[in-house]
């Protein structure tokens, strides 16, 4: 038990440091794979969601002030699909391992967990930028 | 124990730390932020409202841990990534303060843009 806590410190967040039932090292290598493929994107991502944010604050943040640079712009929306996408998969990825390493949660109902929080994350996204740039 | 404590107890560790806490910290608010955007569906007058409400100073402040934290998150991942993926180097020592230096940064300019 010592030995574990131990290896976990060290691995910092190495996603499937033990692995839950229900996954073949294949998917976890996937899953360690999509963790940083993600976070590489995302990266990007929020550099230009820093600096829109910070744009955003110092050019009116009313309602019409946010709708009228937004509304349309078919660019924007491209981009926060993707970022959208980007989240859904690095998020639950990250939760997934906080929950084995710190919630001692192992079971394959937390792979169907984190693929719903997956999907709602995903839909819940795209329904936020349908709001905003359509 | 003991050699869990001296494990733990290293800028790396707090590093690590703050990067899980982040990471879960901005997990819980990312449902909230987007069920706030989504409120533009019923028109602006709503999205008013809710813009309103941010002028609170409790939320406003929630709002700049926020911005620091997803900064922190940003420069705490791309140490990791220059660290699993690029041959090592000794300014790799410093990235550390690199990280925390330009989180640091990124929160001030959003708290004095406010």
């Amino acid at each position: 038990m010592e030995g574990r806590a131990v290896s976990s410190a060290g691995q910092g967040f190495a996603a499937g440091s033990v692995a839950a039932p229900g996954l073949s090292a294949k998917s976890e290598v996937w899953l360690w794979i999509a963790q940083r493929a993600s976070a590489a994107l995302l990266a990007l991502y929020v550099l230009v969601h820093l600096a829109t944010i910070i744009y955003a604050v110092r050019h009116g943040l009313s309602g019409a002030a946010i709708l009228e640079r937004t509304r349309g712009n078919a660019a924007g929306l491209a981009f926060y699909v993707l970022y959208v996408l980007a989240i859904a998969v690095h998020a639950p990825i990250g939760l997934r391992t906080l929950c084995q390493e710190w919630l001692g949660w192992r079971s394959a109902s937390l792979n169907w967990f984190m693929a719903a929080v997956a999907v709602a994350l995903f839909v819940f996204g795209l329904r936020a930028a349908w709001a905003v740039f359509i | 124990m003991k050699n869990d404590y001296r494990s733990r107890n290293h800028p790396a560790w707090w590093a690590f730390l703050l990067h899980r806490l982040s990471g879960l910290a901005l997990s819980v608010f990312l449902p909230f932020h987007f069920w706030a955007l989504g409120q533009a569906l019923q028109g602006e007058a709503r999205l008013d409202t809710l813009l309103r409400w941010t002028e609170q100073p409790l939320v406003k402040f929630a709002e700049i841990m926020l911005v620091l934290l997803l900064a922190a998150h940003l420069t705490g991942g791309m140490r990791l990534l220059a660290l699993e993926f690029l041959p090592w180097r000794d300014w790799q020592k410093s990235l550390l303060a690199w990280a925390a230096g330009a989180a640091l940064a990124a929160g001030l300019a959003f708290a004095l843009a406010l």
